[in-house]
């Protein structure tokens, strides 16, 4: 006797062309608004000539971490430049600059309704666990169904994968203020906007950026993945070097990738290590 | 009038508080309840009342329930039956925003292990009850200066607590709840943090500002020796119940059951202490050639009723009533010669055994002043100095460890 073939397959196309079809006006309000905003990051970092960039990243640094950094992220811009592959980097940044936004605008939010409200933190903590689980790629599939390709797709999916963290972290921060300081802003009578802006965000922050910073590294991470499915950008140079065999172009392509992964990652840890060292 | 009242306060914690309160009016005790229905009992069936500008002081072991209590009082937690009446206006059935505003000017509280915000300066931690109620930045800025200079720590507006010692932390949480100006001071154990001479430190100031400020203050603490010095009156707490209120010598004199008396028990110690060992500094005395609106001032200041009167070189001249003062102020004498009174205060050399001096403090509202042979003042004895000489386990009045 042959167990019947479930047809879990041709039952998910359905729900996939159902879904396209009867929410089709909200997947083009979604695809129109990233695709603005990835262009006009662009337009905001090609406005500029790579050494005026270059500077202003170095100042940046310099004040949130130090001098050591600020030389880094100098030559580091400049090294991306002498293998043209700045063009490729601005669309990469874009890319990164765009999701994480979206990711932290919502992240944040739902961290905090996470840490307040208990159901909801119920309901989060399995999707979560999904969404890290998952491997990156897989994110690629759906965001393809509903987005076809290009930009707007690779973005939705860093969105998905590098979200988490920034959700979790939030929720832990705040969760980890102290039940004293909860008492004393209660006792001295806050109310429920001000125990969070006064109390117990300032005391998350630092949390908080640590998650910001996880998700910094994820969605750089995504958006060179997400070269498979068109996103451009350094991923893209990877990609091309690897199919046709040109290791030297692959390699360049990572070299860029690493140096603006380490200037990205110092940049928003500085300040963190930076005050656990003055205190 | 009673400033607070407190009528069958109740709480339980667990699954149904309701049902825990039944419980203990049929009679069950703490460890049944828990032990049957796995519920906590906070405290059970309290009642007390606390007059304005009295220091109430809660006593009681770790777990006897003096939090719980005190923080239904402002209600951080919600009692399970009872009745918190501040000024006439009962807490318990308050509204959430009449109950902030409550808090935000009738109330504050001290925590015990100081609950400072690590990302404000000291300035911002003192001004952040000012804050939430919107009052304007210069204001508050004035009011929390104020407040901190009270306590001491001018100049340290841009420390950030984790610069400052516990002692200096615990002002701020002082200073954060004075300049709110409340009715009302919380203290949850709010010295116990501190290391023993800080501590008593920190008691000196605290008398010294309450004869200033007259505030209404419930102070909790699990040290007698503590609630004795500070207490006009003090409640003794065991397994969430009210053993016994009363004065602190009434407590020392009449334990209300072997419970009190075991934290009591009174191996007479004060046949070997004498006076230098106990006597502490007078708050104020008056110069002799000063005018008596002064003195009256100064009077008025602590609450005193008698003010001790010297002259140059610190000589005791002798002691003068708040009555007579303002009738020298009325008749327009310019000094306090001829109105004080040389045989008014009991003096005593400094190594005078204290067993002989201790029925005359109790009794009278002048100091005993402490003199040496040249008849200048050392010190004086008051009632709490003898007190405390009376409390086991402990040294004199100088030796607080
Ligand atoms: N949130 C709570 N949940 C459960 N039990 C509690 C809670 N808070 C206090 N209790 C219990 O209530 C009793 C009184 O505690 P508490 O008022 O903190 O005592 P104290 O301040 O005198 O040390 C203790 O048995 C304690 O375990
Ligand atoms: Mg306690």
């Amino acid at each position: 006797m042959t167990i019947p073939r479930l047809p879990v397959g041709d039952v998910f196309a359905e729900i996939v062309d159902y879904l396209r079809v009867t929410w089709n006006g909200l997947f083009a309000v979604i695809r129109n608004t990233i695709e603005f905003l990835v262009s006009w990051t662009e337009r905001g970092i090609s406005f500029m000539p790579f050494w005026v960039f270059a500077i202003i990243i170095a100042l940046i640094a310099y004040k949130r971490s130090g001098k050591g950094l600020a030389i880094f992220s100098l030559l580091g811009i400049l090294f991306i430049q002498t293998l043209d592959l700045w063009a490729a980097t601005q669309s990469t940044l874009a890319l990164i600059v765009t999701a994480t936004a979206i990711a932290l605008a919502f992240g944040v939010p739902l961290g905090i309704l996470s840490a307040k409200i208990k159901p909801v933190n119920t309901v989060l903590r399995p999707i979560l666990d999904l969404m890290q689980t998952m491997p990156a790629f897989v994110y690629l599939i759906p965001a393809v169904l509903f987005f076809r390709i290009g930009a707007v797709p690779a973005v939705i999916s860093t969105i998905i994968f590098s979200m988490p963290p920034v959700i979790r972290l939030t929720d832990l921060g705040i969760r980890q203020v102290p039940a004293e300081l909860i008492e004393a802003g209660e006792a001295f009578g806050s109310l429920w906007h001000q125990m969070l802006f006064k109390i117990q965000l300032p005391l998350a922050m630092p949390t908080i950026m640590a998650g910001i910073n996880q998700c910094i590294m994820l969605s750089l991470s995504m958006v060179v993945i997400a070269s498979m499915i068109g996103a451009g950008g350094l991923g893209s140079v990877v990609l091309t070097g690897v199919q046709g065999l040109r290791v030297g172009m692959a390699f360049e392509g990572g070299l860029a990738v690493v140096v603006i992964a380490i200037i990205l990652d110092r940049l928003t840890q500085g300040k963190t290590s930076k005050n656990a060292s003055k205190i | 009038m009673s400033k607070l009242v407190v009528r069958n306060l109740y709480k339980v914690f667990g699954f149904n508080p309701k049902l825990g309160v039944r419980l203990i009016k049929e009679g069950k005790g703490k460890d049944e309840i828990l032990k049957e229905t796995g519920m906590t009992v906070g405290m059970s069936d309290v009642n007390f009342e606390v007059h304005e500008g009295e220091t109430f002081v809660i006593m009681g072991l770790s777990g006897s329930g003096k939090s719980t209590v005190i923080r239904c009082l402002n209600r951080l937690i919600k009692p399970t039956a009872g009745q918190v009446i501040l000024d006439g206006q009962e807490l318990t059935s308050m509204k959430k925003r009449q109950l902030i505003g409550v808090r935000r000017t009738a109330m504050s509280m001290v925590f015990q292990n100081f609950a400072l915000l690590p990302n404000r300066t000291v300035l911002a931690n003192t001004e952040y009850g000012l804050e939430v109620q919107k009052i304007s930045p210069a204001k508050r800025k004035a009011k929390a200066l104020e407040a901190l200079a009270l306590v001491g720590l001018e100049g340290y507006e841009d420390s950030y607590p984790d610069q400052l010692s516990g002692g200096m932390k615990q002002r701020v949480g002082l200073a954060r709840a004075l300049a709110n100006d409340p009715e009302v001071l919380l203290m949850d154990e709010a010295f116990s943090a501190l290391d023993p001479l800080i501590r008593s430190d920190m008691q000196d100031e605290l008398i010294d500002l309450q004869h200033k400020m007259k505030k209404t203050i419930i102070f909790i603490t699990h040290d007698l020796d503590e609630a004795i010095k500070l207490g006009d009156r003090i409640m003794l707490m065991k397994d969430g119940k009210v053993i016994q209120i009363g004065k602190p010598e009434e407590i020392l004199a009449n334990p209300a059951d072997e419970y009190v008396e075991r934290f009591v028990q009174s191996v007479d110690r004060s046949g070997l202490l004498t006076a230098a060992d106990i006597m502490s500094k007078p708050w104020t005395t008056a110069n002799i050639n000063k005018n008596p609106l002064v003195a009256l001032s100064e009077c008025k200041k602590y609450g005193l009723e008698n003010i001790l009167v010297t002259k140059e070189g610190r000589i005791l001249c002798g002691a003068v009533s708040a009555s007579a003062l303002q009738q020298a102020v009325h008749e327009g004498k310019p000094t306090l010669h001829g109105i004080t009174k040389e045989d008014e205060v009991e003096r005593i050399a400094p190594d005078t055994n204290i067993k002989q001096i201790i029925e005359s403090t109790l009794q009278s509202s002048v100091p005993v002043a402490v003199v040496d042979d040249t008849g200048k003042l050392m010190g004086v004895i008051i009632k709490s100095s003898i007190l405390r000489t009376m409390i086991p386990g402990r040294g004199n009045g100088h030796d607080d460890t």
